[in-house]
């Protein structure tokens, strides 16, 4: 008791202003919680099959909604009988990325290569099907959390090596090259997600010959994935910038090849220094995602708010509830990442001073 | 290839690939587009009919709880796909904001739009699209909270409208306020839910959309007795599907599905009788069911092609009464609806 | 044959053809989706050029900040949706960085509540789909604000309902704007004047008078114009008429709801970067100007932040670039910005996609690289300034 009394003198209310602001805090807190717990848990419905389950409590969470509709937030309209397959892809997933997570796993370098070649290939032959035995589920019945993930997946998938191009490019001594990747990067960075999104939904049929098309899915990935391999390659350019020059010429003298010297030297160690930034932009790609929603593709926060027109469940506590609901979802997943960034970032920090 | 492999070779490698891929892509394309098709050939080939309908807009186009597509345009889809196709389920169902819809069709992502989408001279000539036929006859109105005392749109002076926006009724109410000398504040959202919803939450005093619309969106409503539709009808709205411009034969193809479901109205042929009536000595009934007379093959298709619609769809009376009419929860008049013969709009040119 | 040869066999040969090669294909990639494009256009019959800008919109929409009308010209409408995302975004990069730095600061500070506070706030923000928010703030205020006849009043001149929030304003008469322009005018001789006299200052170590006189001046130019003429203002008060307030000045709630959640958004962003920035700075300036006897506030403002800014502003200018950028996700809720009613409702009226996707992703493309091209220079400045 005492201690704590110590602590908080030393640390609350050292001076007058800050004994101020330590009172302003705590009531803030107070307000803060008051309102989520009032809304969230005590004025709350917990059971029921429609909205008037909810009238009941017109200043409180409608969570029935979210129970009742659960199964298509995650899974969209993929076919009942075949969500195995989801379930396959996710537990893969996370597996893989526990794996990626654990300290103590030596083969970490042979599970990233393995997470970022077959399993995507996996996963669209699993989700996807028409071959193997597997029926034929088309995209536009995908939808929830399975395509925010796809969507997440694919960008960082391919924004990770097509960013390290373009900043490689970025910094040749090619003018051509050079010319050609600023124009890239600095074109895809300098225009809203929005209307790059609405050109690959519905313009890119227009720029290719008649009949030639693609998936709308498909369209949006291709869109969301140049977006974030510009960002991408921006953060590695300043991965590049910070290996000291020393290690560029040493490499030229040990007589190793542009790719080679790349390959062996110089990445290894910039893709280290960038991996918050790495990180970061994964978190950004992530969190865009939801903008797909507005070119009409039900991913978890589009499915979401298309289930609030049902007849059986408009009411207005659902429109919240829903957007709560999703936004703690996100939160869940960006949070995570930025916190295993934060860890990765102190780990090498630490030994960066131990040297 | 030898040189590849010199030492120092800077990015001539990279830049070798790139240039070889490019041009795979090029002759893949080409290969892809080595002759332009018609959208009939197209869609035989791929065996699916890609249609654009709205995002929900009951008695139109919604999905049911297992995300089943049903509604007046849903069924013109898969009339069309049953058709061409021989599977009414040959469908899919893409579903369109307002402002995506025409871009949708431009560029070649569906082949058909059958999103209630009004026929005007602007988008007829200057859109690259053809409206085939009137499937819906419908007119711009209101709908207001009871509470706030208005009986009639003329006293709606100074009141904030929702609407979806990009549509022809964002443009009609601009004119029908304007020409009555009348102020309004007005709310455009990308989505007709977005607009219902705000409007349902109280951001605007009116909503406004098709006379259909608004019974359709008032079932979504919180509380759907508190609200009720305007008696003026301030616009003329003629639905109707939509093809790309410059290819006849598959505008061919979507307008003579309407006129066959119509047709099959006037003649008595529905889902039940239909095949019965194969023995029919009328021979209206025997031609448009393909029993005398080489239509069908004509537009394309086989002779079958309005039996089969007639069997899986059902006639245009059978589809509106299901998805409009008495038999849906709308209970909307036939009213302009109607065919010519009971006093109404919808007069189909004869096959023959 | 034998050229293409020799020149392969020297790197800078072979350079040259890769690029030749690369620039070609380039080329030919724009050439095959441009012709590609005609093609398609072409044959659909679709109306192409840049005509349509002169023609009428035929709508209304509910914000603008210049004169619009149902028949003034997408040309006009295309300013007023500029407009409208340039004033959400300047009051949105102004309340993001005050309450970003005052974040950014507080986390920083020794007081344990407040810093995690101030963690908890970036966090909660950050990491949260900007998207979300703005729907989540949207659809509060719609849904939990009353209906105007019930709204919440101060007095008989602020009202906030569901369809907006109403200050008290005030019109020009003839001559009122002429007033307006000139105190404009001279707030922007203010920032002259003073720096002269910051000038003067560093010279001489005299305190100088330039800006009390410069006001002074001012003052009595105003005082002098306001007794001869009158005041060329009037009070606008808004009122309710019928369904709504009217008068005044008005925000709608999709305005309030786009600039809460952009401003808060970016904000836990920009006190990252000052938390950055002032940790940055070593931690002997610090000392030192507390040695010399300067209180915490001062050493903060006039040691720690001058040298933080240097860090904090190439960072902070792509966040306000994201932030305008960001602002095209009203698109969502039905505020009128460029994106929303140009590449959306124009795009749908006239059915021209290629031109209205090229016109506003071209506006965008320009600020942005304007930025960086500005921030290039300031980075080559601050470099020099280092030496």
């Amino acid at each position: 008791m005492r201690s704590i009394l110590k602590w908080s003198r030393e640390n609350l209310f050292a001076t007058r202003m800050n004994a101020v602001m330590s009172v302003l805090s705590i009531w803030l807190v107070y307000v803060a919680i008051e309102g989520v717990f009032s809304w969230a848990l005590i004025n709350a419905s917990f059971i029921g099959t429609d909205k008037a389950s909810c009238a009941a409590n017109p200043h409180g969470a409608c969570w029935p909604f979210v129970t009742a509709k659960l199964n298509q937030f995650v899974y969209g309209n993929y076919p009942m009988g075949e969500q195995w397959r989801v379930n396959i892809v996710f537990a893969l997933g996370a597996f893989g990325l526990g794996l990626l997570m654990t300290k103590r796993v030596s083969f970490k370098k042979e599970v990233a290569v393995l997470m970022l070649t077959v399993y995507p290939v996996l996963t669209f032959i699993l989700l996807s099907g028409g071959f193997l035995g597997l029926s034929y589920v088309e995209t536009n019945q995908w939808g929830g959390l399975l395509v925010t993930l796809v969507i997440a997946v694919t960008g960082i998938v391919v924004s990770l090596p097509l960013g390290i191009l373009l900043a490689l490019g970025r910094r040749s001594e090619l003018p051509i090259i050079r010319i050609m990747s600023i124009g890239f990067i600095e074109f895809w960075r300098g225009v809203p997600l929005i209307t790059v999104l609405f050109m690959a939904s519905v313009m890119l049929p227009l720029f290719l010959p008649e009949g030639m098309n693609f998936d709308a899915l498909l369209r949006c990935l291709i869109g969301v994935s140049m977006f974030a391999s510009a960002y991408m390659a921006e953060v590695i350019r300043g991965g590049l910038q910070a290996i000291p020059k020393g290690q560029y010429e040493a490499a030229k003298s040990l007589g190793l090849s542009y790719w080679k010297s790349m390959r062996l030297i110089i990445l290894p160690q910039a893709l280290v220094v960038s991996i918050p930034g790495i990180v970061n932009t994964f978190i950004g790609l992530f969190k865009d995602t939801t903008l797909v929603m507005i070119v009409g593709i039900f991913d978890l926060l589009g499915i979401i708010s298309f289930h609030f027109t049902d007849p059986n469940w408009t009411s207005p506590q659902v429109p919240i509830t829903g957007f709560v609901f999703a936004g703690l979802v996100f939160w869940v997943f960006c949070f995570a990442m930025s916190h295993y960034s934060k860890s990765v970032e102190r780990r090498f920090s630490v030994t960066g001073e131990n040297k | 290839m030898n040189f590849l492999k010199w030492p120092g070779v800077k990015v001539s490698k990279v830049g070798l690939f790139s240039f070889v891929s490019f041009f795979l892509f090029l002759a893949l394309a080409h290969l892809q587009s080595a002759k332009a098709d018609t959208t009939l050939d197209l869609v035989k080939k791929r065996g699916e009919l890609s249609c654009g309908v709205s995002q929900g807009l009951q008695g139109f186009s919604a999905p049911d709880d297992k995300g089943r597509w049903h509604g007046i345009d849903v069924d013109f889809c898969r009339a069309v796909a049953v058709a061409v196709l021989g599977d009414a389920e040959a469908v899919k169902i893409v579903p369109l904001s307002a402002k995506v819809r025409f871009t949708a069709l431009q560029s070649g992502e569906i082949d058909l739009l059958a999103r209630n989408t009004t026929w005007t001279m602007h988008r007829d000539t200057a859109l690259g699209i053809q409206f085939v036929g009137v499937n819906y006859y419908d007119g711009q109105g209101f709908i207001v909270r009871k509470d706030i005392g208005v009986t009639n749109a003329r006293e709606l002076d100074g009141a904030s409208i929702c609407v979806n926006a990009g549509t022809t009724t964002e443009l009609n109410v601009a004119d029908f306020f304007r020409s009555n000398g009348m102020d309004y504040e007005i709310s455009s959202y990308e989505k007709s839910e977005e607009a219902v919803a705000a409007y349902d939450a109280g951001r605007c005093d009116a909503y406004t959309t098709d006379q259909s619309g608004l019974y359709a969106q008032r079932q979504r409503l919180i509380d759907p007795d508190a609200h009720m539709v305007l008696p003026d009808v301030i616009s003329k709205e003629p639905l109707s599907p939509v093809v790309r411009q410059g290819d006849d034969v598959w505008a061919d193809v979507v307008r003579w599905v309407h006129y066959a479901m119509l047709n099959a109205e006037e003649l008595g042929v529905n889902a039940q009788n239909v095949d019965k009536l194969q023995e029919s000595i009328n021979p209206s009934i025997r031609r448009l069911l393909g029993v005398e007379g080489a239509y069908g093959e004509s537009l394309g298709l086989d002779n079958k092609w309005a039996a089969r619609i007639i069997r899986k769809v059902g006639n245009y009376g059978e589809s509106f009464d299901r998805n409009l009419g008495a038999g849906s929860q709308l209970k909307i008049e036939r009213g302009l609806n109607a065919l010519w013969s009971n006093g109404g709009l919808q007069f189909a040119p004869p096959i023959r | 044959m034998n050229t293409v040869f020799s020149l392969w066999s020297s790197q800078k040969g072979r350079n040259l053809i890769v690029q030749l090669l690369m620039v070609a294909g380039f080329l030919g990639l724009v050439w095959w989706l441009v012709d590609n494009t005609v093609a398609n256009l072409a044959r659909q019959n679709v109306a192409t050029g840049f005509g349509f800008l002169e023609n009428n919109t035929g709508f209304d929409i509910n914000q603008k900040l210049i004169a619009y009308d149902e028949s003034s010209s997408y040309q006009r409408l295309l300013l007023v949706g500029l407009l409208n995302t340039a004033i959400v975004s300047v009051l949105g990069i102004f309340f993001a960085t005050l309450i970003g730095f005052m974040v950014g600061l507080a986390r920083l500070s020794d007081n344990w509540l407040v810093s995690k506070l101030a963690f908890l706030y970036v966090e909660i923000f950050r990491n949260l789909p900007l998207l979300i928010q703005i729907l989540f703030w949207y659809v509060l205020l719609i849904e939990i604000l009353p209906h105007p006849r019930n709204s919440f009043a101060l007095g008989d001149m602020f009202f906030l309902n569901n369809r907006g929030l109403y200050l008290p304003w005030f019109t020009s008469l003839s001559g009122g704007n002429i007033v307006l322009w000139a105190i404009a005018l001279f707030g922007v001789g203010w920032f002259f004047v003073s720096r002269q006299a910051q000038k003067r200052r560093e010279l001489t170590g005299q305190k100088s008078s330039y800006t009390r006189h410069y006001f002074i001046l001012g003052v009595i130019a105003l005082a002098g114009y306001l007794s001869l003429w009158g005041v060329p203002f009037e009070p606008n008060l808004p009122a309710l008429k019928g369904f709504n307030f009217r008068g005044g000045l008005s925000f709608t709630p999709e305005f309030v709801a786009l600039l809460v959640a952009l401003s808060l958004y970016t904000a836990s962003f920009i006190a990252e970067i000052v938390r950055a920035g002032v940790l940055c700075v070593a931690k002997g300036q610090f000392e030192a100007a507390k040695a010399l006897g300067l209180p915490t506030n001062v050493a903060m403002n006039k040691v720690i932040i001058p040298q933080a800014m240097r860090v904090i502003i190439p960072p902070l200018t792509s966040q306000y670039l994201n932030l305008t950028k960001n602002s095209s996700l009203a698109a969502a809720i039905a505020y009128p910005e460029l994106v929303s009613v140009f590449a959306g409702t124009a795009l749908n009226q006239t059915g021209q996609a290629v031109e209205i996707i090229f016109i506003t992703m071209s506006i965008y493309l320009f600020l942005s690289l304007l930025t960086s091209f500005l921030m290039n220079i300031y980075n080559a400045r601050v470099a020099l300034v280092e030496k």
